[in-house]
């Protein structure tokens, strides 16, 4: 049997990439909305939300039309000799875009649980926000930040339309195992499709029995500075 | 040492507007709850803007809406103790007290840490996490941690309100003790009357995000200057006057006419009379009326009775005086035929005149 396992190695170093770029880009953002208020943070939170309900084909169909050649990024791009369409960066691209919500929505919802007081005391005590933020903040929303990032990672893996879409299916450059999944059906090849759906399948799990753990075991016992 | 502050916020349900000075000896705010005192902490703080007025702290001008000036919370140097201590949950109790000192060299650290911890008498929970502490542990390590940056000013929000009754009498005393050797500006904020005469010299009292007195708290609490102020220092017994006559006056709501000194009936507008403050009239004297148990509560060791002056009728257990007596007492006058004859001694009655306190203060 000749199984063919670069999609797997592409999916993995696309789920890779994509995670760490999402998970340093979601905090920041989360950290950015913490202290907006009003219209503008509601029209912020909506920018950024709109990757997790948009369908991936109209999230990949808004990416080509930016990456594309006579897109307002593609273009830049493209004049510097980069053509980003159909190319492994486009799957870190689309999965990125797709994950970053989920990492965004964890992050912001665990920094809003922290009790504003603990802040406030770091605040009284001379400590620079920035400090503030990792030494403080970030500990305590840490089960949070870590299952954001394994649904981020999840969702990366998964990422089939706007992959489609923006990275096309080129064996051995863009082909992921969604999309080999996909191709192998569609080609009447069940067993391979099977190889694959069981491999997702099983990462699946592991990342959901990862993220119970860490959302259980994690710290909850120190979630609150003070009397309970 | 001193904390000048003048400030005014509009908030949702009243309008915040209180000035008062604060020098070496400990200020207490005292007030009901949601009447502004913590806000006004969180104003001097810098965790809430105020609208307008200023905030200055050893000349140091903090707040000041005119020139513009709002320094931030962190270099503000204004310790907080917060009202659930707001400990790092993630950190043991060493880490949470040398949190701040992170400028300071590793050897300067520890023995600011040390000493913290010694004069807390917490040396041995140093090792500990805040959820392995007991809520007077936690507000030691706070007070420890507030105090390792050698603040300017402290800042202590209702304290004691997380802490059981024995617990709090300890720490009200190992807090007086804390602070009076700790030589900055200090300002509690506090529900509790006990605590607010026990733990400071001076009081200023606020009602509704209005100031309504202020003084030496012997003075505040024997001559309330306003309702609000006798209300806060347990005045249960308050009535409406009218005078009648020089040296009559008729408390409308016990309608009752109370003879005072002439002198002091002129400006007045209400009586009280401390409910432990009544007793059994013994022999022909002023001031004494008629009255009749309506109901009766007990705690261990003393007996509240609700009275009904003049005349007995009982509707929705309607009721004028509250008298507080030792249960020892309550057990000589319990058989005894109604009507009771108490007696309202005149230097023991309340007087206050509130339109002159509102027209000093607005």
């Amino acid at each position: 049997m000749n199984f063919d396992l670069s999609p797997l190695w592409i999916s993995s170093k696309t789920a890779i990439t994509s995670t760490i770029i999402t998970f340093f880009l979601g905090i920041a953002a989360a950290r950015f909305m913490k202290n907006k208020k009003g219209k503008f943070k509601v029209f912020f939170d909506a920018i950024f939300t709109l990757p997790m309900v948009l369908p991936p084909t109209v999230l990949g169909f808004f990416l080509l039309v930016t990456f594309g050649k006579n897109g307002p990024i593609g273009k830049i791009l493209f004049s510097l000799g980069i053509r980003l369409i159909f190319s492994w960066p486009a799957t870190v691209i689309a999965a990125t875009v797709v994950a970053f919500p989920l990492m965004y929505k964890t992050t912001a919802g665990a920094l809003e649980q922290i009790d504003e007081n603990i802040l406030n005391a770091a605040r009284t005590l001379g400590v620079s926000e920035w400090r503030i933020f990792w030494t403080v903040a970030f500990p305590l929303a840490l089960p949070g930040i870590a299952s954001g990032t394994v649904l981020a990672f999840a969702r990366a893996l998964g990422e089939f339309g706007a992959t489609l879409m923006l990275a096309g299916n080129i064996p051995g450059k863009t082909q992921t195992i969604p999309i080999a999944i996909f191709f192998a059906v569609e080609g009447g090849d069940m067993s391979t499709a099977f190889n694959w759906v069981f491999i997702i399948f099983l990462l699946s799990l592991v990342v959901i029995i990862l993220t119970n753990y860490w959302t259980t075991h994690g710290t909850r016992k120190v979630t609150t500075g003070g009397r309970r | 040492m001193e904390l000048i502050v003048d400030i005014e916020k509009k908030l949702q349900d009243f309008y915040l507007k209180v000035n008062f000075k604060c020098n070496n000896s400990i200020l207490g705010l005292l007030g009901e709850s949601g009447s502004g005192k913590s806000m006004t902490l969180g104003c001097i703080a810098g965790l809430i803007k105020p609208d307008k007025g200023n905030i200055i702290l050893n000349g140091r001008t903090l707040f000041d809406s005119e020139a513009k000036i709002n320094i931030p919370i962190k270099d503000r140097r204004i310790g907080y103790l917060f009202q659930n201590y707001a400990l790092f949950p993630h950190m043991n109790v060493e880490k949470n007290i040398g949190y701040a000192l992170s400028k300071s060299s590793a050897s300067e650290r520890k023995r600011i840490i040390d000493e913290m911890l010694n004069i807390m008498q917490i040396e041995n929970l140093r090792k500990r996490y805040p959820h392995e502490l007991s809520g007077g542990q936690q507000q030691r390590v706070a007070l420890a941690r507030a105090l390792a940056v050698n603040p300017e000013a402290l800042l202590l929000d209702e304290p004691f309100s997380a802490l059981d009754n024995h617990l709090r009498n300890i720490m009200v005393k190992q807090m007086s003790n804390t602070l009076s050797k700790y030589n900055g500006v200090t300002l509690f904020v506090t529900h509790n009357m006990d605590e607010a005469y026990e733990l400071c010299e001076n009081l200023v009292i606020i009602s509704k995000g209005r100031k309504s007195g202020e003084g030496n708290k012997k003075n505040i609490f024997k001559n309330p200057p306003s309702l609000a102020c006798a209300r806060l220092t347990g005045c249960n017994n308050i009535s409406e006057v009218k005078l009648l006559s020089p040296g009559v006056i008729k408390a409308l709501d016990w309608n009752l006419e109370i003879k005072l000194p002439e002198d002091i009936c002129k400006n007045i507008t209400h009586v009280g009379i401390r409910a432990h403050h009544i007793r059994l009239a013994e022999c022909e004297e002023e001031n004494i009326f008629h009255c009749y148990p309506i109901y009766t509560c007990e705690t261990p060791f003393r007996r509240q009775v609700y009275l009904k002056l003049n005349e007995f009728y009982n509707i929705n257990d309607d009721y004028d005086l509250i008298w507080d007596m030792p249960s020892e007492e309550w057990n000589k006058i319990k058989d005894k035929p109604v009507p009771w004859r108490i007696s309202l001694e005149k230097d023991k009655i309340i007087i206050i005149n509130e339109k002159e306190s509102f027209a000093n203060l607005l």
